[in-house]
């Protein structure tokens, strides 16, 4: 248990170093047109990487599962009818939990 | 607009603290399956709780709960959790000149670097806004990921699965729904969405979980250049 103890607070340690990194690095390297232009896609590239692993992966193996793709199917849907936040999210879910209380996914 | 002159300064200043509290509030509560999916994974409710007091970025969580569960090494756990975490150094990157810049604030400010704060603080207009979004995005989600994580642990088992409720598809559907306006934005926009998702889904069977989402940063950097000048500030919702 100390082992775990120990590997919580490393890993809290490390997210904040981080966290931490992006903001203090010097001015002339945020000046580089490039350093902006990735730094601008990458949030983009990383979370669209996120909904994909999410709705995609179960660890290290692919899997399709049936009412989490329908309740991001959901979402795409409220997204496109501009929906807000909270809906698109109420929506998604929502979907995924009423077809597996009916069994049907 | 024949109103008065201070209505669409209110506006200004009343969208980004909705917007923050709104996403603050629908992806906090999906601390109750970090919670209950560390307690499921052999960590005690202590544990979690400072996990998310402490690391607060929710993937790199759920990557270190899942190895304690998997028993793969704790080593091997620790790295690809903060690998993770190395997303959040290149958000930093963009806030940069959003955020407070010195002191004690910038170092609480650090904290705060998470995708949805990014997103909210980079979809507004400007710097102003930007802060009040990052701010109200900010305190939202600590407290409502803290208190969620620490109902998911003392819950975990008792409540129904979170699968049962829907809640392993927040996530996702809240990633869509934050890049969703810069999926709208332009090409290349979308080719970095789509590279970025592709690789990630093309090495998750090869590599360490945590690190195919890592390596789809580099999509950022093979994406073609973007038409013309466009500005800084992405803005969702806009036609």
């Amino acid at each position: 248990m100390t082992g775990v103890w120990v590997a919580v607070l490393v890993t809290a340690a490390g997210c904040y170093a981080l966290k931490l990194t992006g903001l203090v690095v010097p001015k002339s390297v945020l000046a580089s047109p490039r350093v902006r232009r990735f730094a601008g896609l990458v949030p983009v590239a990383l979370l669209a990487a996120l909904v994909a692993v999410q709705a995609f992966a179960a660890g290290r193996s692919l899997t399709v599962d049936p009412a989490r793709l329908a309740g991001l199917g959901a979402a795409v849907a409220a997204l496109v009818l501009r929906a807000p936040f909270l809906v698109v999210i109420v929506v998604a879910a929502g979907t995924a939990a009423v077809l597996r209380a009916l069994g049907a996914a | 607009m024949t109103d008065t002159d201070d209505r669409p300064e209110q506006r200004a200043r009343a969208r980004p603290v909705r917007d923050g509290i709104a996403l603050g509030l629908a992806v906090g509560v999906s601390g109750v399956a970090f919670g209950a999916a560390a307690v499921g994974s052999g960590m005690t409710v202590a544990q979690a709780c400072v996990l998310s007091l402490l690391a607060f970025t929710g993937a790199s969580q759920f990557a270190l709960a899942g190895a304690v569960a998997g028993g793969a090494g704790l080593i091997g756990g620790v790295a690809g959790a903060i690998l993770l975490g190395s997303r959040n150094a290149l958000y930093g990157l963009r806030l940069a000149d959003l955020l407070p810049r010195r002191g004690v604030r910038r170092l609480v400010a650090a904290h705060g670097v998470i995708d949805e704060t990014t997103a909210v603080t980079l979809a507004q207009p400007d710097v102003a806004a930007a802060r009040l979004g990052f701010l109200a995005t900010f305190v939202t989600i600590y407290l409502t990921w803290n208190l969620t994580t620490l109902l998911g642990a003392f819950g975990a088992g008792r409540l129904g699965s979170p699968q049962s409720l829907g809640i392993d598809v927040v996530g996702p559907a809240a990633f869509l729904a934050l890049i969703w306006p810069r999926l709208r934005a332009g090409r290349t926009e979308r080719a970095a969405g789509l590279a970025g998702a592709m690789i990630a889904l093309a090495t998750t069977p090869f590599l360490p979980t945590g690190v195919p989402v890592i390596l789809a940063a580099t999509a950022a950097l093979i994406s073609p250049q973007p038409d013309s000048a466009r500005p800084d500030y992405p803005q969702p919702g806009a036609p």
